[in-house]
Formats: structure tokens, C-alpha cells, sequence
């Protein structure tokens, strides 16, 4: 099952390599969201600063949206999704493999974004471990759950404007979780911060669970 | 589509038997009953004064959603296991229903907040949550719908299936990690009931919660029918269009193989 | 010898659509079998159906030792199957020597044998290094086909796999397919290059309207050896 995992996230992400996809489209989108905030918001009252930790998640998740959306956009080019069925591949490491290359591929745009919400908020960072470890659990959660729904909309007409509708109400957890710990990190107390933390861990667990579970399944809906 | 109450055309055309007639006479006679006592017999509350009356309606409905909630759940689950039909028709039947009365719970507690908070709507655990229910199970219909005009009986739902059976553990947690969000902030928001009531009206919320209770399993039943009938009519279908095709076959055949 | 295919009165559905509508089929090990027809006569549905992409709603339907009626099963045959169908499953953003590395890998091949398959699909030196979106329709037929070779299949399903390749393309499709036999392993085809297809196959059954009806019935225990069968 690793070892199937592993050759999907590296074929996922030599994909990227070779298409740039998150770096020239995503990224740069990415910061137009935070620009986009700080036009929409009134920044001279430190509005941004006070609210850099909901809108740094509120940012992450629509990268999130886009990347999961590019990692099925690959497989259904041309019959990926019937090879992959064809291929042999343990169902269980398909699923963990995508993850984790989505996984990867949010860390890079998140790190991208704290600079941003840095420089252009003014946010300042108290805890940098309670911020590192909020960006795993919450990318991790992110990224199963993603996983999981899009392979559920993928293959669909429309996959585009179902995807949003199925799977942010679902994240609504993570954005509570993470914005509430990312106050506590950026200007707060700590400590605060970590029970969200755990709430995140166990929502990334879950859907983890779950997704190794039932991706068999559903790599068996013809599309 | 079969009508759901064309009661002319038979019984196979009908979705009403003896039981249903009973059960949507005791919706209606207990909906009654319950308007008297929400309206008139039962007194004003001391601080919500008249608007407390919005309660018999929305808490009921409130239980009676999240409750079609869970229902569907279970049937995704059942429908996973045994692949039986009549589990993915109730989970479409009960999300269906419950939406309604998802969309019943928010409107009235907005009716309710204007004059108890001033506001339509409050950032309340209660509101939010039941908010992201509603938009999960319209999302939950819509993949079915589609699920469903893709594939055949025996290919279509994993994914709805799916979808609904992680729909009652999300509502969970979301409502759970929204209670927290919100208890962090406030140090209480104004109980939506007081706790301690009693009499008239601890009796008329009780009643009303029995006669949702009803009413929803009178619309599931007849929609859970309708659902029946609609998958009956596809499977009439096969046999006809095998006939179909095959005699394709026959056409061609009899022409003497001139593909060769 | 158990038949590597039996099919006898299988149904097929796309969607509503019964798109095999009794299908009587035996293959036995080592045979190449032609199927033809009009377009439209459930061709690449029947071979997508041996492949266990899609279930079979009536009847009996066994491929390699495996129920087709059951779900779990079908997912055992797939890896055991090569099918090159008009959709390649390549991905366009990655190299000729990515993609078959890939494909290989996941099933179970060995780097020889993945530069093996390349170098006798004639898609390695140069070709290997460039974008599968670069190429040339017949390159990715035959960048489909060295992904297929890689993986080693006991039945090879080939999907009017003629199509769209020149004639060195051609005469090295049937090599691959005769050696191959040669190596036990058992090819179902389609095509409509009747000639070219004919002299390759031990034998041909002709489908219209999702029916195998026009052929004569199989006998239950078939032969390589049996003659061509034609339409009335």
C-alpha cells in the first residue's frame, strides 16, 4: 500500500514538476486573494491584522479547492481513471498518495501565504511551534478530506461547481480550528491554541481513516 | 412521472394506502390541535412574551431534520451493505423531507431572533450549524440527481452513498466544533427555551414534537412511494429495450453479413 | 481446459442503455479472436467487460478463472489484463519513459523490462524524453502499446488497436501480439481492418446489436484449431 502510495505522489508530483501548475497559477492566485482582502477591507484600522487568521484559511481553502480540482483533472485526461483501475494499484494507496501530494503541494502555497499575511497584515508571530503544527494537522485534514470528495465529484460534468458545495461545509470544522489556533499563535496565547490543534489532528485522522476505506469503492463508480 | 396522489389510477398508481390515510389524518388532526395550543391555550412567556409561540413550530422541526438526518445516514449504510433498493430510495426520501424542515428551522428561528435579538440572524452555534446542514444536504441531493441520471441500478450511488453516510458525523462535528467557536466568545447567549418550563407549555412543545414526528413520516412514506415507483418504471425499461436491441440484431443479420 | 473467456448470455448496461444484450463467448488459452461487427455492435463494450471495467447484470460471465457478476472479483482480473482501448490512459504531462516507468511500476514490472517494452514498441532513444502531449497520434498508440507489453497481461484486449498506426506500427503490433502468444498469454480483439486483422486471428465472431446470435453456439469445450467462423 506505501509503496503504491508512493509511486502515485511522485508520478502526482513529477506532473507538477513538469507543468507548474501551482507555482505559476495557484500561488500567484493565492496572493491576488490576500491583495483582493486588503482591498475589500478597510487596512487602515487594522482590520487585516485582527483578522489575518481567518482570512490567511479562508485563502488556503480556495487554493485548496484548486488543487484538488488539478489532481483529478489529471486522472481523467484521456482515461486515466479507467488505467488507474486497471492498473493494479492498491485503491487505499491511490487515495493516501493523492493526499499526499496535495498535501505538499498546500504546504508550499501555505508557506507562500504566512509571508504574505506577515508583510502585508502586519500579523505577528508569538508561536511559531503551535503555528508550524496547526499548518500539518489542518493541511493533513485538508487534504484527506479533499481527496475523499474529489474523487466523488471527479469524472462528473460538473465536477467543477459540485466539489465547492460538497466539501466546504465539511471543512467548516478545519477553518474554525485553524483560524481559532492561528489567533493564538499570531499575537495570542499559546496555549489557547492548542486544543484546536488536537480538534485538527482528529479531523485529519478521521478523514484518513475513512478515505483509505472507502476509496475502493469509489474508484469503482464508472465515470 | 407517476403523480404521487393519483389515486384514480389504481393502486399501483397511488402512493396512499389505509395506514397513510390514518397517519396524514392524525398529522392533520394533531397539527390542529397543536395551533389551538401553541396559539391560544398556551400563555405568553415572561420575557419572549408571544414570539415563544414560534418555538412549537421551530424546535420540533429542528429535532425532526436533524433526525432525517441521521435517517439517511443509516440508510447509506444499509444501502452500502446490502445493495437493496429500497435503502437508496429512503435515503433520497428522508434527505429530501429533511430539508424542508431544515429550511422550516431556519426561518422560523429568524422570525423568532428579530424580536428576541434584534437581529435576523446571530452567529448562535444552533444557527450556524444548522445552516451548513442545509447546504450539506442540498449538496447531498444534487449528487444524487446526477448520480442518478448517469448510471444503472446496479453502478449508480457509491458516491451519494458515501456523501450520505458521512453526512450525520459531519453534522455531529461541525456542530460540535461550531458550539465550541461560539462558547469560547460569548459567555451565554440567551437560552432559547427557558429549561425550566412546565405545564401548558412543557405539554404544547412536547405535542408538537410528536405531531412533526408524524408529519414527517406521513411525506416520507409518500415520497419513499414515489421513489418506489419511479425505480419500478426504469426496470420495466430493461426488458423492453434488450427486446429492442436484440431485434437490432435481427435487421441486420437477416441482411446477410454485408459488413464482410 | 477452462475457457480464459466464457460468457454465455451476459448483459451489459451503459446506464439505461443495455449495450450487450446476450453475449455467448468462449476464448480458450492461447487463442486470438477477431471481433467484428457495425459500429454501434458493443465491440469495445464487450471488451471493456472482459477487462472487468463494467459489471455484467444477467447472465454468466467468467474471465480467467473470475466472476464478472461480482465486484470484488473484477478487481482481482484487472491486473491481469492489458486493455489498449482509443483512450490511451497516458498522461500528457509527462514523458514517454514516465509514463511507461509508471505504468509498469504499478504493476509490478522491473526497470529491464520496462526499457525492454519501449525499445520493442520502438519508443525509446530520442522519443522517450519528450512530453507525451508532443507526440504524434500513432506514437502514443504505440506509447499505449509499450505500456501494455510492460505490464505482462494474460489476456491482451485490443481495441481496433490498427487504428491510427502506420504500417511498420502495424506489422509490430501483430509481432507483439503472436509473441505473446507464444508466451501463454490469450488476445481478443476488434477491428475493422478485416485483411490485416483476419490473417492475424485463429478465429472471428461477429456481434450486431450487443448479440453474438448470427455464430454458430460454442461447444463447450473449444478448440485454437476451430474454424473461422463468418455471419449467415
Amino acid at each position: 500500500m506505501l509503496r503504491d502510495a508512493a509511486l502515485i505522489a511522485g508520478k502526482d508530483l513529477r506532473v507538477e514538476l513538469r507543468s507548474q501548475v501551482t507555482t505559476q497559477q495557484v500561488a500567484p492566485f493565492a496572493v491576488l486573494v490576500l491583495i483582493l482582502f486588503g482591498v475589500a477591507l478597510d487596512p487602515d484600522r487594522g482590520i487585516l491584522a485582527r483578522a489575518s487568521s481567518g482570512l490567511f484559511w479562508v485563502a488556503v481553502l480556495f487554493c485548496a479547492l484548486l488543487a484538488i480540482q488539478r489532481a483529478f483533472t489529471i486522472e481523467s485526461a484521456d482515461g486515466g481513471r479507467d488505467a488507474l483501475r486497471l492498473s493494479g494499484l492498491d485503491p487505499a494507496g491511490i487515495f493516501l498518495g493523492k493526499a499526499a501530494a496535495i498535501a505538499l503541494q498546500l504546504a508550499a502555497l501555505e508557506v507562500v501565504l504566512a509571508v504574505g499575511v506577515v508583510i502585508m497584515y502586519g500579523a505577528e508571530v508569538t508561536g511559531a511551534p503551535l503555528l508550524i503544527a496547526t499548518c500539518v494537522a489542518a493541511t493533513a485534514g485538508l487534504a484527506a478530506a479533499g481527496t475523499l470528495y474529489g474523487v466523488l465529484a471527479a469524472g462528473l460534468r460538473v465536477r467543477e461547481t459540485l466539489l465547492p458545495i460538497l466539501l466546504l461545509p465539511v471543512l467548516a470544522p478545519v477553518l474554525i480550528g485553524a483560524t481559532k489556533s492561528f489567533e493564538a499563535a499570531l499575537g495570542g496565547v499559546a496555549s489557547d491554541g492548542w486544543p484546536w490543534c488536537g480538534l485538527l489532528v482528529a479531523f485529519a485522522l478521521t478523514y484518513l481513516a475513512v478515505g483509505t476505506l472507502a476509496f475502493g469503492t469509489l474508484m469503482e463508480e464508472p465515470s | 412521472m407517476t403523480a404521487p396522489h393519483a389515486v384514480g389510477s389504481g393502486p399501483s398508481g397511488s402512493t396512499s394506502s389505509g395506514a397513510t390515510r390514518v397517519l396524514g389524518g392524525l398529522s392533520l388532526a394533531g397539527l390542529a390541535l397543536l395551533l389551538g395550543y401553541a396559539l391560544v391555550w398556551s400563555p405568553a412567556d415572561r420575557t419572549q412574551r408571544d414570539s415563544v409561540r414560534l418555538m412549537y413550530v421551530h424546535v420540533p422541526s429542528a429535532i425532526v431534520a436533524f433526525a432525517a438526518c441521521a435517517l439517511t445516514t443509516v440508510a447509506a449504510a444499509m444501502w452500502l451493505r446490502r445493495r437493496t433498493e429500497g435503502w437508496w430510495v429512503l435515503g433520497g426520501a428522508s434527505a429530501e423531507v429533511g430539508l424542508v424542515f431544515t429550511a422550516l428551522t431556519l426561518v422560523t428561528g429568524s422570525i423568532w431572533g428579530r424580536p428576541t435579538w434584534g437581529t435576523y440572524w446571530d452567529w448562535d452555534p444552533r444557527i450556524t450549524s444548522t445552516s451548513l446542514l442545509f447546504v450539506m444536504l442540498v449538496g447531498y441531493l444534487a449528487l444524487r440527481r446526477i448520480d442518478n441520471e448517469a448510471g444503472d441500478a446496479a453502478q449508480r450511488g457509491t458516491r451519494g452513498a458515501i456523501v450520505g453516510l458521512l453526512l450525520f458525523p459531519n453534522v455531529v462535528v461541525v456542530h460540535y466544533s461550531v458550539d465550541w467557536w461560539r462558547s469560547l466568545h460569548q459567555t451565554a447567549t440567551i437560552t432559547r427555551l427557558d429549561p425550566t418550563i412546565e405545564g401548558t407549555m412543557l405539554f404544547t412543545l412536547m405535542l408538537g414534537i410528536v405531531v412533526f414526528g408524524l408529519i414527517f413520516a406521513w411525506l416520507l412514506v409518500h415520497r419513499f412511494r414515489v421513489g418506489w415507483l419511479e425505480e419500478r418504471v426504469e426496470h420495466a425499461g430493461l426488458d423492453d429495450a434488450l427486446r429492442a436491441r436484440r431485434a437490432e440484431a435481427g435487421v441486420v443479420a437477416g441482411l446477410g453479413g454485408g459488413t464482410a | 481446459m477452462e475457457p480464459v473467456v466464457h460468457l454465455r448470455g451476459a448483459v451489459t448496461l451503459l446506464g439505461r442503455f443495455p449495450a450487450l444484450a446476450g453475449i455467448d463467448l468462449d476464448v480458450a488459452a492461447g487463442e486470438i479472436v477477431l471481433l467484428r461487427g457495425p459500429n454501434g455492435a458493443g465491440k469495445t463494450t464487450l471488451l471493456r467487460c472482459c477487462a472487468g471495467l463494467l459489471p455484467v447484470a444477467r447472465g454468466r460471465a467468467v474471465v480467467l478463472g473470475h466472476d464478472l457478476t461480482d465486484r470484488g472479483e473484477a478487481r482481482e482480473l484487472r491486473r491481469q489484463v492489458g486493455l489498449l482501448g482509443h483512450a490511451t490512459g497516458l498522461y500528457d504531462e509527462l514523458t514517454v519513459a514516465d509514463n511507461v516507468r509508471f505504468w509498469g511500476r504499478a504493476a509490478g514490472a522491473t526497470d529491464d523490462a520496462v526499457r525492454t517494452a519501449m525499445s520493442s514498441c520502438g519508443v525509446d532513444g530520442r522519443l522517450a524524453d519528450l512530453l507525451v502531449a508532443r507526440l504524434s497520434a500513432g506514437q502514443r498508440r504505440r506509447t499505449a502499446l509499450a505500456c501494455l507489453v510492460a505490464r505482462r497481461p494474460r489476456l491482451w484486449l485490443l481495441d481496433e488497436p490498427h487504428a491510427g498506426l502506420d504500417q511498420g506500427g502495424r506489422d509490430l503490433l501483430d509481432e507483439l501480439a503472436r509473441t505473446a502468444v507464444g508466451a501463454g498469454a490469450t488476445v481478443l480483439l476488434s477491428s475493422h481492418e478485416l485483411d490485416r486483422a483476419e490473417a492475424l486471428a485463429d478465429r472471428v465472431v461477429t456481434l450486431v446489436g450487443g448479440t453474438t446470435d448470427g455464430n454458430p453456439q460454442p461447444s463447450p469445450a473449444p478448440t485454437p484449431t476451430q474454424e473461422p467462423v463468418l455471419a449467415p
